[in-house]
């Protein structure tokens, strides 16, 4: 954990207390459970758009994604039969696939990622109204996948098994991103694309990795979303949650530029984001404020955060002055 | 305030006692200088950047400012510029003395900059950039461009530089010389009296360079002063009436126009005198290393190259810049795919479709521009080091930090890179040794052919001497050297034969005997060698 990390333990902990002080009942368990869960399906798909951001780029499909995704899931297992393992793996690898082919536009054909996923969040969401004719999908009544239920929507010792998922993928991701050589690459191309390449570094495959593994973990986190809400309007279901994930990226130090950020660091953004979303009902701020608060929050932590960082280079500078003859 | 002892003849030039500097009359001696410097000391927290500086510049003076990296040259242009402010000292403009100078005050007497980054904006046209900010208006509410004034306006100031290229070319489309004329046209603009330009060859080919130094005796015509500021020792000496050296923040001495020369600049510089050719190696060249066959790029789409590396030869690769030498080095490297053609290693056949194939099969390269593709500035050093190698220094695909830094430790003493720590970013290090971090990336595998696209440009010649060492140590192991290279002295200095290339097509190969300046040019402009 690094400074900026610990900074923002502490504004959620801060947080936390005064939203406690005023309402008690944020610390009751049912509200912690609650929030956590929410806390491990928006975790999931945040850390999948790190990966992405890491590399300089964008993922702007994951709620059309999810929408998709997500009926797909349900009619698959619903509708048609079919055991959902199978389902779950594919659904999985659509996500994969869907990754891949956005990588491959970026990194082949040269397109931008912004204007790549961008028309992918319209097309998915097309397709995914389309394909319900702008219906709910959802379960017939009584129809129960107690196993599938357990690990989506259950509980382990109170703790939401969503939860549990969010730290196992964190734990994996984490070697993966601050570990791996794959890791090491990913942050050499958002520093500087051109010379990963001059190193000899494949770097159209890696950014193309960092797209699948986005798909991926969106499609995870789309099963979880439609295993929780159970029903699926396509036409709203997922709406902004691209903007989530980004948004809790750029709170835990992520840079857009690329190459800047840690898994530690969108997990806290994303706590810091249930967190506010929690105030909001807790305090009995009209909840039409919501995104007005989130807003505001993040845009007051990339100032504080970008005036810290300038404050920390003026110091440096200063010592560095002092310490050593430079030219 | 005046007075404080200070007469515009006192004792001006520290190094009149020196050897060399007898003081012959030129003609811009007889003109009593309008802007001059008197003992001026500038200092930063913990090192004296300027001491004890005293100038004068006459106007038509050309005089040549050269100096390693950190001798103060950029601080004497912050002063000069109104950037900085001296702690000590007299800066007196037409007899009118200031502490300090302003921007204002720097901009009002006339005083311009080109600077090596140049500041222009590619998506303007000329006329635009040359009276951004200072455009000629229609009246009215709209206050919109008078586009036929700023051409007229345009006009005489191109004329005056030579430009060969119209007001309405965007300056995307203008050569890097170009560019430079567009910089000092726009000095002229602002009727300068005092044109500085920092090391606006650095980056010039040959005939490009000849051009601009035309340019500056057309300043000189004119009466504008300049200051050329260059690492390009035999530039200095063709254009300067008066030299100034710099070490350390300190006059080294002054040359006057007939003890101009190379070896006294460069002895007052370093303080010691350098070999004149660094190559002195006796090695026999061995097998042909990388055979290239009918290569064809995307710069020259039908002309073919076709060039042999021997083993333990350092092969010069001149030219014009444009001549499509980068275009190949990059075939070569695997980061552009080739046209047409064969590439052939130690005999064999290879196909490379990335740069990775390229580094698997030994190949690497030092790229021209060091920011952009050499290094990563946020990295630390061990970081950099290890990036094309990292699968020997992981296990299990998790990279081992330990094994990272014996490495980058390794190489860290072995080219003497100047850094606190393996560990420090790359971006706080100066040029010489970031590019020596580049070097070190590759040296910590095993070469068979190194390819060097510019490597010493804005380089100081301490770190550069250290460069060729490496150079040459690595033909002596057998490697086979490509250089491609627009300095001249280098060219010559550091390679066992040199090729040439012009317009996309290798002109000639000169080998050790017939190495010179004359034959290098004549091949570079596509003629022949004597």
């Amino acid at each position: 954990m690094n400074k900026k990390d610990i900074g923002l333990l502490i504004l959620i902990v801060v947080v936390g207390a005064v939203v406690a002080t005023i309402n008690p009942r944020f610390l009751l368990p049912i509200n912690l459970a609650n929030t956590s869960n929410l806390i491990g399906l928006f975790g999931i798909l945040s850390i999948g758009q790190a990966f992405v951001i890491i590399t300089g780029g964008i993922e702007l499909s994951v709620g059309s994604l999810i929408a998709l995704l997500g009926v797909l899931f349900i009619d698959l297992i619903a509708n048609h039969g079919m055991p959902w393992p199978l389902a779950f793996m594919l659904i999985l690898v659509l996500g994969g696939l869907i990754g891949l082919a956005h990588g491959w536009l970026i990194t082949r054909l040269n397109l931008q990622p912004f204007v790549v996923t961008l028309c992918g969040l319209l097309i998915y969401r097309g397709i995914a109204r389309f394909y319900t004719a702008d219906g709910t999908a959802g379960f017939a009544f009584g129809q129960n996948f107690p196993t599938l239920e357990f690990l989506t929507a259950g509980r382990t010792y109170g703790i939401p098994n969503s939860f549990i998922a969010l730290l196992i993928i964190m734990g994996v991701t984490w070697v993966v991103l601050h570990r791996s050589v794959f890791g090491r690459y990913l942050y050499a191309i958002g520093k500087n694309e051109e010379a990963a390449r001059y190193s000899g570094i494949r770097t159209g495959r890696m950014v193309m990795a960092a797209y699948v593994i986005c798909g991926v973990l969106t499609a995870l986190s789309a099963i979880y979303f439609a295993m929780y809400t159970r029903s699926i309007s396509p036409a709203s279901h997922g709406n902004f949650y691209e903007l989530y994930a980004i948004a809790a990226a750029v709170l835990g130090g992520f840079s857009l530029r690329g190459g800047e950020g840690s898994i530690v660091g969108v997990i806290l953004g994303t706590i810091l984001l249930q967190e506010l979303q929690n105030l909001v009902n807790l305090l009995g701020i009209p909840s039409s404020l919501n995104f007005a608060v989130m807003g505001g929050v993040i845009l007051i932590g990339v100032l504080v955060d970008q005036q810290w960082d300038v404050f920390r280079a003026k110091r440096r500078l200063n010592k560095a002055a002092h310490s050593t003859p430079s030219n | 305030m005046t007075g404080n002892g200070f007469t515009a003849t006192g004792d001006v030039d520290r190094a009149e006692s020196m050897p060399g500097t007898i003081d012959t009359s030129s003609d811009a001696r007889h003109q009593a200088p309008f802007l001059s410097l008197h003992d001026v000391r500038k200092t930063y927290p913990g090192v004296v950047a300027l001491d004890g500086f005293s100038i004068e510049i006459r106007p038509g003076e050309v005089i040549g400012l050269v100096g390693e990296n950190g001798a103060g040259k950029s601080t004497l242009m912050k002063i000069l510029g109104g950037v900085a402010a001296p702690d000590r000292g007299l800066i007196r403009i037409d007899g009118v003395d200031h502490d300090r100078l302003t921007v204002e005050n720097s901009l009002q007497s006339g005083i311009a900059f080109v600077h090596q980054e140049l500041n222009l904006f590619e998506n303007l046209d000329v006329a635009a950039n040359i009276f951004l900010g200072r455009e000629p208006l229609h009246g009215g509410l709209l206050k919109l461009v008078d586009r036929t004034k700023l051409r007229e306006m345009v006009l005489p100031l191109l004329k005056r530089v030579g430009a060969n290229f119209t007001a309405d070319t965007p300056v995307s489309e203008l050569s890097l010389a170009q560019q430079q004329m567009v910089e000092i046209a726009k000095a002229l603009s602002i009727k300068a009296r005092l044109v500085i330009l920092d090391e606006p060859t650095s980056s010039l080919p040959l005939a490009e360079t000849e051009k601009l130094l035309g340019v500056i005796k057309g300043l000189k015509a004119e009466g504008i002063s300049v200051i050329f500021i260059s690492h390009r020792l035999h530039e200095v000496e063709s254009v300067a009436d008066r030299v100034i050296v710099l070490r350390d923040g300190m006059l080294a001495g002054t040359l006057a126009s007939d003890a101009i020369n190379h070896d006294q600049m460069v002895k007052l510089m370093i303080g010691r005198a350098l070999k004149a050719r660094t190559n002195t190696s006796e090695r026999e060249a061995g097998a042909v290393a990388l055979s290239a066959k009918g290569i064809r790029t995307a710069a020259y789409p039908h002309r073919t190259v076709d060039l042999d590396v021997l083993h333990g030869e350092i092969l010069g690769l001149a030219g014009l810049v444009g001549s499509g030498r980068t275009e190949f080095a990059r075939v070569v490297f695997g980061i552009d795919r080739s046209l047409g053609g064969e590439l052939y290693l130690d005999g064999k056949h290879v196909l490379l479709s990335s740069s990775a194939d390229a580094v698997a099969t030994g190949i690497f390269l030092v790229p021209e521009d060091r920011k952009l593709a050499g290094i990563l500035l946020d990295f630390a050093v061990a970081q950099n080091i290890s990036l094309p190698n990292l699968s020997a220094h992981s296990a299990n695909l998790i990279v081992s930090a330990a094994s990272e830094n014996t490495t980058a430790e390794a190489q860290k003493s072995n080219l003497g890179i100047k850094a606190p720590s393996v560990k420090t970013r790359v971006g706080t290090l100066s040029g010489g040794n970031q590019q020596k971090v580049v070097l070190a990336k590759w040296l910590a595998m095993k070469p068979r052919i190194m390819i060097f696209d510019e490597p010493t440009r804005g380089i100081d010649i301490g770190a550069k001497a250290e460069i060729y060492r490496l150079m040459q140590a690595l033909a002596d192991t057998g490697v086979a050297v490509l250089m491609i290279s627009s300095d001249m002295e280098e060219v010559i200095g550091v390679s066992d034969r040199v090729a040439v290339m012009h317009e996309g097509q290798i002109s000639g190969i000169l080998a050790k005997d017939q190495l010179d300046q004359e034959n290098v040019l004549l091949l570079a402009v596509g003629k022949a060698a004597r």
